[in-house]
């Protein structure tokens, strides 16, 4: 083994030692890299005192700064509620009226009601609020429920079919699977809904119009009404209008008839704040629609 | 495989078979006990696996023992065996990678399979290219460079088989299992009870196996790959064993609960994360780096005691760096400070190795200009000083509450692992092929230029897309307007992020074709080797002093 053999290239001499063929230079370790882990070394010392670092036997040291970053949020939570409470105060206090009717505050609830409702809303109504099979479009304002604000704050807080104990309840019987109709006579009132708004007739339908009349008359109108335009104390949607929830065609119609429905909205009161609610409410209240 | 049988000695075949047919026995137990759980499932692939196993060794039982001749020679089986299963996984992993990408662009594509779901598919991606491609090429240089650096041939045959086939049955066993929806649910320490089990009887085997070679050396002084290697195989054992203690639900149950909960979970957790980075994936294929980079490139290390220094820096303050992961949430604050501060003045030993290594290169340079193999590593060692930049960078409080939870880590990490870790891989790997096969060359140097290039490429485009991403993500969540509320919602950042997933799902294409060109290199490498096998043995590779003629070139 050539002990210390010199390298051409660099003019350095190697260690001595060889491992199957490399050996390893005597470079000295270059200045830059102490200087580097020295000022490393120096930042770190610096933080020490500064911030909360070291663990002590009951406690830890807590830094000259005095920053504890608990506190640091808390503060910075109640800092931005006091900025915000400018316009947040007139939301709470205001009347839905007299807010709707301020332009420049309905554009900070607007603004502040889109990331509300797309983060917590948007999941099921859609980013547009215009729904989808089962999810109602809350742009159409063709409501279940009354349109009002205070409904809709109701109905946000207390949800439909949810688990909380005012919750709204409504149903959609199974007429066809309970064996509250036979299924032929699910069939003619599906054929008379489904002429109610006008919609393009299935074959045959023509024939049972009579018949599908006298059933709705018959199990319908208690919770649809006698025009079928719906009840908003129960929940039950207008049949007249082209606004479907569960869907128009004839295998949809049948189904929601057939096999009833269901839809369930969570109830928010006790995740949103009375504030974030009015500001849905106010949100979807004044949403525009595609027709609107 | 009767060739590698019949290179074993009579008693060893049979210690092959009796350790199978013990697996066999535990893997029919699993099945047995476990029916109705996933941990029956995971029973039946245990039994398929050493079953199978048992027939290959069954096959070459009754060839005639080898002669005593091989004892003159290193033991290269399990390495070759190693390379190829290294390629498997990892055109197997990176193109679950690429799946989960392509989910993350466009999420139905999960044909509503549970097994399909990002969620599932997502460990098996980390954990195939990880554990699986990572691990299997850590093993198989280790072998190789531990012999060679030492002089000695491996002490017996049967180790490290059972080290590398006992390794690659757990990484079948945790693949499977993610996608049966089994997980402990800790990222890379996701497998549960039993694999962690069997896991650590494999490393300790690993370990004992290193030693005793070692202990064998003809070279007064212990090479520092080794010492990186060794870093790898014992720190891994240690955070391995103490994250995953946890108490089964019972013996017949996949599902176990962790030992520690809340805060203490999580820092375990992360004391576990940032050092797998560090000791798997970082200090292993240093190890890697400082055998094959200098080799190629025919020079020797620019300098042994910044060698020394980088080492057990790195070794020291990585320990401390794993509450970053944690800034800004329950654990106490001065955890976070000390992870931040030892973070910062972790790059310098970080950088003195990649300086190194770069240095090593000066006076070959024009080699990393005409040899795609040594760039692969040259590029290695520039991106391993990159993403050491980024991850102290990264770890500062402020800057950490911009990235965390953000693309920019994701980001970061593929810098990190297609960029340093697969990069030094693949390169030492076209190093090691002819070396192991006795070829002058690979199949095709075009070809490894080519996946040079689609490497390159993926890679610089996998990071470009995460990092505009994460950061467009970061401050998306972090804009007010001007009623002070979050002007951006979830759903907005996601629409900002969708063009750059799919850019990083291309990214990701082109890395995984350079993968499977790289792959389909060594095979055709491999077939022309046997099939000139007839030519007899070209030049001995034995463990005797340099000098003395019989030494192969390169190696
Ligand atoms: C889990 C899905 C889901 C989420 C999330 C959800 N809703 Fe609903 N919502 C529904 C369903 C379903 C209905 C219709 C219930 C029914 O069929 O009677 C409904 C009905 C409503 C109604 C009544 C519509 C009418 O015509 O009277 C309002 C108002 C409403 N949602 C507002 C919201 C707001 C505001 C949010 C966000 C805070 C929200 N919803 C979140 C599912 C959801
Ligand atoms: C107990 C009250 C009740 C009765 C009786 C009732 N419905 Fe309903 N119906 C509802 C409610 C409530 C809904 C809305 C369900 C929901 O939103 O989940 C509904 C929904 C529907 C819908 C779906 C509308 C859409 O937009 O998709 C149809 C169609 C319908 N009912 C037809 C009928 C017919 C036909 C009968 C008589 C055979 C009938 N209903 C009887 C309460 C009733
Ligand atoms: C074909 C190339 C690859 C592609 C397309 C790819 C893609 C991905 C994707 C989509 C994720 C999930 C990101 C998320 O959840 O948002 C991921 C995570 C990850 N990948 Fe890869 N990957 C590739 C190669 C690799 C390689 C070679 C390694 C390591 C050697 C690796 C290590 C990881 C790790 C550690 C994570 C977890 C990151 C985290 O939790 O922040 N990947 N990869």
């Amino acid at each position: 083994m050539d002990l210390g053999k010199q390298d051409p290239v660099t003019g350095r001499v190697t260690t001595g030692h060889e491992w199957n063929g490399i050996e390893e230079l005597e470079t000295p370790i270059p200045r830059v890299v102490f200087f580097f882990l020295g000022a490393a070394f120096l930042v770190s010392v610096i933080c020490w005192f500064l911030y909360p670092t070291w663990p002590l036997i009951w406690t830890y040291s807590k830094g000259l700064l005095g920053i504890d970053q608990r506190v640091t949020v808390t503060e910075q939570v109640e800092r931005a509620t006091e900025a915000r409470s400018v316009w947040t105060a007139q939301v709470l206090d205001k009347s839905y009226a007299d807010i709707e009717a301020d332009p420049a505050l309905m554009h900070l609830v607007t603004e502040t009601g889109r990331t509300l409702f797309v983060d917590k809303c948007a999941a099921c109504h859609g980013v547009n609020a215009t729904g989808g099979p089962g999810f109602p479009d809350l742009a159409a304002k063709a409501w279940l429920w009354d349109g009002e604000p205070e409904a809709i704050e109701e109905t946000i807080r207390v949800g439909i079919n949810s688990t909380n104990d005012d919750t709204r309840t409504s149903q959609m019987l199974a007429f066809g699977r309970d064996g509250i109709l036979p299924a032929d006579e699910v069939g003619d009132v599906v054929a008379y809904v489904r002429s109610l708004s006008g919609l393009q007739p299935a074959e045959g339908d023509a024939a049972r119009l009579d018949k599908g009349r006298q059933v709705f008359a018959d199990n319908c109108v208690a919770c649809h009404g006698e025009d079928a335009k719906g009840n908003k104390d129960v929940g039950a949607p207008d049949l007249t209008d082209a606004n479907w929830l569960y869907g128009s065609d004839v295998q949809s119609v049948f189904s929601t008839v057939y096999s009833g429905r269901q839809g369930h909205m969570p109830n928010w009161g006790a995740k949103l704040s009375p504030l974030d609610i009015k500001i849905l409410t106010l949100y979807v209240h004044t949403l525009k629609g595609a027709e609107n | 495989m009767v060739r590698f049988v019949s290179g074993l000695t009579v008693t060893e075949r049979q210690v092959a078979l009796v350790v199978l047919l013990a697996l066999s026995l535990i893997g029919l137990a699993m099945a047995a006990a476990g029916r109705g759980d996933p941990m029956g499932a995971q029973g039946f692939i245990v039994m398929i696996f050493s079953v199978g196993l048992g027939f290959a060794v069954m096959s070459g039982y009754y060839a005639p023992e080898p002669d005593e001749s091989r004892l003159s020679r290193y033991y290269d089986d399990p390495t070759k065996v190693g390379i190829v299963l290294t390629m498997i996984w990892a055109v197997i992993g990176m193109a679950v990678g690429v799946w989960v990408a392509a989910l993350l662009a466009w999420p139905d594509l999960t044909f509503d399979a549970a097994w399909a779901s990002f969620g599932r598919l997502r460990p098996v991606h980390t954990s195939g290219v990880i554990f699986g491609f990572g691990g299997n090429a850590l093993i198989a240089t280790s072998f190789h460079v531990l012999q060679r650096t030492s002089r000695a041939r491996l002490p017996d045959q049967f180790t490290p088989w059972f080290v590398l086939i006992g390794y690659n049955l757990f990484c079948i066993v945790a693949a499977s299992g993610y996608l049966m929806g089994v997980t402990q649910s800790k990222e890379y320490a996701e497998p549960e009870w039993y694999a962690d089990i069997w896991l650590v009887i494999v490393w300790v085997a690993y370990f004992l196996l290193y030693l005793r070679t070692l202990a064998r050396r003809k070279e007064p002084h212990i090479y520092v790959a080794n010492w990186y290697y060794m870093a790898f195989i014992l720190v891994v054992a240690v955070l391995h064993i103490v994250n995953n203690l946890a108490v089964p639900v019972s013996f017949a149950h996949a599902k176990s609960y962790s030992l520690f909960s809340g805060v203490q979970d999580a820092m375990t957790e992360w004391w576990y994360g940032h050092n797998a980075v560090a000791f798997f994936l970082t200090s292993g294929f240093l190890g890697m780096m400082y055998y094959y980079l200098p080799k190629r490139a025919g020079r020797p290390i620019f300098s042994y005691r910044l060698s020394i220094i980088s080492f057990w820096g790195i070794t020291f303050l990585y320990m401390w760096a794993g509450s970053h992961h944690l800034h800004y949430t329950a654990l106490p604050q001065w955890v976070q400070t000390l992870g931040m501060t030892f973070s910062i003045m972790l790059l310098v030993p970080s950088w003195a190795s990649a300086g190194n290594a770069l240095a090593t290169l000066n006076g070959a340079w024009h080699k990393v200009r005409d040899d795609a193999t040594l760039r692969f590593m040259m590029v290695a060692a520039v991106f391993y000083g990159l993403s050491t930049f980024e991850g102290s960078f990264m770890a500062i409080r402020p800057v950490n509450s911009l990235s965390h939870y953000t693309d920019w880590t994701v980001g970061h990490v593929h810098a990190g692992a297609l960029g340093w870790v697969a990069m030094i891989t693949f390169g030492s790997i076209y190093a090691l092929v002819p070396w192991m096969w006795k070829r002058q060359a690979m199949y095709s140097s075009r070809l490894v230029e080519v996946h040079f290039w689609l490497a390159l490429a993926g890679t610089i485009v996998y990071v470009f897309a995460m990092w505009n991403s994460g950061i467009i993500q970061g401050l998306m969540w972090r804009t007010y307007n001007d009623g002070g509320t979050l002007a951006y919602s979830f759903i907005d950042s996601m629409v900002a992020m969708h063009p750059y997933y799919i850019a990083r799902a291309f990214g990701g294409l082109l890395f995984l074709s350079g993968a499977v060109v790289g792959t389909y290199n060594v095979w055709m490498t491999i077939r022309a080797a046997h099939a000139e096998a007839a030519a007899g043995e070209t030049g001995a590779d034995v463990p005797i002093a340099a000098g003395s003629g019989a030494m192969q070139a390169g190696e």
